[in-house]
């Protein structure tokens, strides 16, 4: 049994009148990973901003370490590397200095000397200097994913990891996501399609009636 | 580099790269305040006399066009989530936007007020006393237009609105910006308007942050 170092208690949230869904609790440990799944509207985003504590859940704890993560917010985003449905980019901006810059807003110092290794993963080298309005869809897709490597952070939120991702970036991103569970790493995804590692756990949301 | 002085390069950068934003502005100041001489002739004395309410309302109405894109593009692009998971205060990333606006807003207002103020008849002293005045006002123009910016985040015909929130806080500004102006020219208490001014925008600076961020807050969720 893996000690959990996140726990999710009870968690409760509401959106524009309706409830999303309630009584909801987790555990997830160091390697662990959480692959979030249901029907459109079930919940999956919802809980991943409300873990990130961008939505504030009507009844329920968060906890990592067994320390609420709202008695030290700045420090729980910290430790959050986020994806959400929109990729985080600014179009103007090439794709090195988008990394660049996400990094420099989370306070890290030295991104520039992890950058080529973030940028190689998602086989980006050749785009480092392009400006992102000039990518497809799948490229910003890999440039955000890249940003999610590069923040070294220990619990990752990834809402539609594979949106328009093509199969050999399906494949980078399984094997970036298998090296971070591997170094004890945490990861959350809300998913429609197979993340493809074995060992994942499942967490079905339902729609409430 | 601290995440404050990140984002401020970062929005510096975007400026440079889209160098027709800010020319927009700074265009519809030279033209709305070209327009005044135009329209009410060539009177010297009437020119000078409201000179300085011109351009004053005139760097207010230019500074205000630009803000409704302040919060905006960071709520469409995603990156506003970015800056709402940033592990330091989101008051301070406020501050840095509305400083990032002032640099490539504010700070080119004040330095063209004194050219066009020429088209008014203004002597060099007045001159120079217009361009220190909206140095010292424009920050509060930029605070508050970003707490109308974050408010209006994701409305409709958010411009608009904004507009109409920010306008009547950024009343008492307009007055004593002007007003420093205007009592250099006519033997007043110059130095007076000016602190109030300067006491404006600290009052500002003190306050604005902090309700920008709840309005962000409140827009990420």
């Amino acid at each position: 049994m893996v000690t959990p170092l996140l726990e999710v208690a009870d968690l409760a949230c509401r959106r524009g009148g309706r409830r999303v869904f309630e009584r909801l609790s987790f555990a997830l440990g160091r390697g662990e990973l959480l692959a979030l799944v249901g029907r459109n509207g079930s919940g999956k985003t919802t809980l991943l901003r409300a873990l990130a504590l961008l939505v504030h859940p009507e009844a329920g704890t968060i906890g990592w370490q067994g320390v609420d993560v709202r008695a030290e917010p700045d420090a729980w985003r910290g430790r959050l590397a986020w994806l959400g449905h929109l990729e985080g980019l600014k179009a103007d901006l090439t794709v090195a200095e988008n990394l660049l810059a996400a990094e420099r807003l989370r306070g890290a110092p030295q991104a520039e000397d992890r950058l080529d290794s973030a940028l190689v993963a998602f086989d980006l080298s050749s785009l480092a200097a392009r400006a992102v309005r000039t990518l497809s869809a799948g490229q910003r897709r890999r440039t955000a994913l890249a940003r999610v490597i590069l923040a070294q952070a220990p619990l990752w939120l990834l809402d539609e990891p594979l949106n328009a991702l093509d199969a050999p970036a399906q494949a980078a991103f399984r094997r970036a996501l298998a090296t971070h569970l591997a170094s004890g790493g945490l990861a959350i995804a809300a998913t429609h399609a197979d993340l493809g590692l074995a060992g994942g756990r499942t967490l079905e949301l339902g729609i409430p009636t | 580099m601290s995440g404050f002085a990140a984002l401020v390069a970062r929005d510096l950068r975007l400026v440079w790269r889209r160098p027709g934003d800010v020319a927009v502005v700074l265009a519809f100041f030279v033209v709305a305040t070209t327009l005044f001489p135009l329209g009410i002739g060539p009177e010297a004395n009437v020119l000078a006399r409201i000179a300085a309410g011109v351009l004053w309302c005139a760097a207010l109405f230019a500074a205000l066009l630009s803000l409704d894109r302040l919060f905006a593009a960071d709520f469409e692009d995603g990156t506003l989530d970015l800056l709402l998971l940033a592990p330091w205060p989101l008051e301070l990333a406020a501050l840095a936007k509305c400083c990032a606006h002032w640099i490539v807003t504010g700070m080119p207002l004040a330095a063209l007020a004194p050219i066009l103020g020429v088209a008014f008849g203004l002597d060099p002293s007045v001159l120079l006393a217009l361009s220190v005045t909206l140095l010292v006002g424009t920050p509060t123009l930029s605070l508050i237009g970003g707490l109308a910016a974050a408010l209006t985040l994701g409305a409709r015909k958010s411009g608009a609105l904004l507009a109409l929130l920010a306008l009547p806080l950024c009343v008492p500004t307009l007055i004593f910006g002007a007003g420093a102006v205007e009592a250099l020219a006519t033997g007043g208490d110059f130095g007076a308007h000016l602190a109030v001014l300067a006491a404006l925008a600290l009052v500002a600076l003190a306050t604005m942050p902090w309700a920008i961020a709840a309005a962000l807050r409140q827009a990420g969720e």
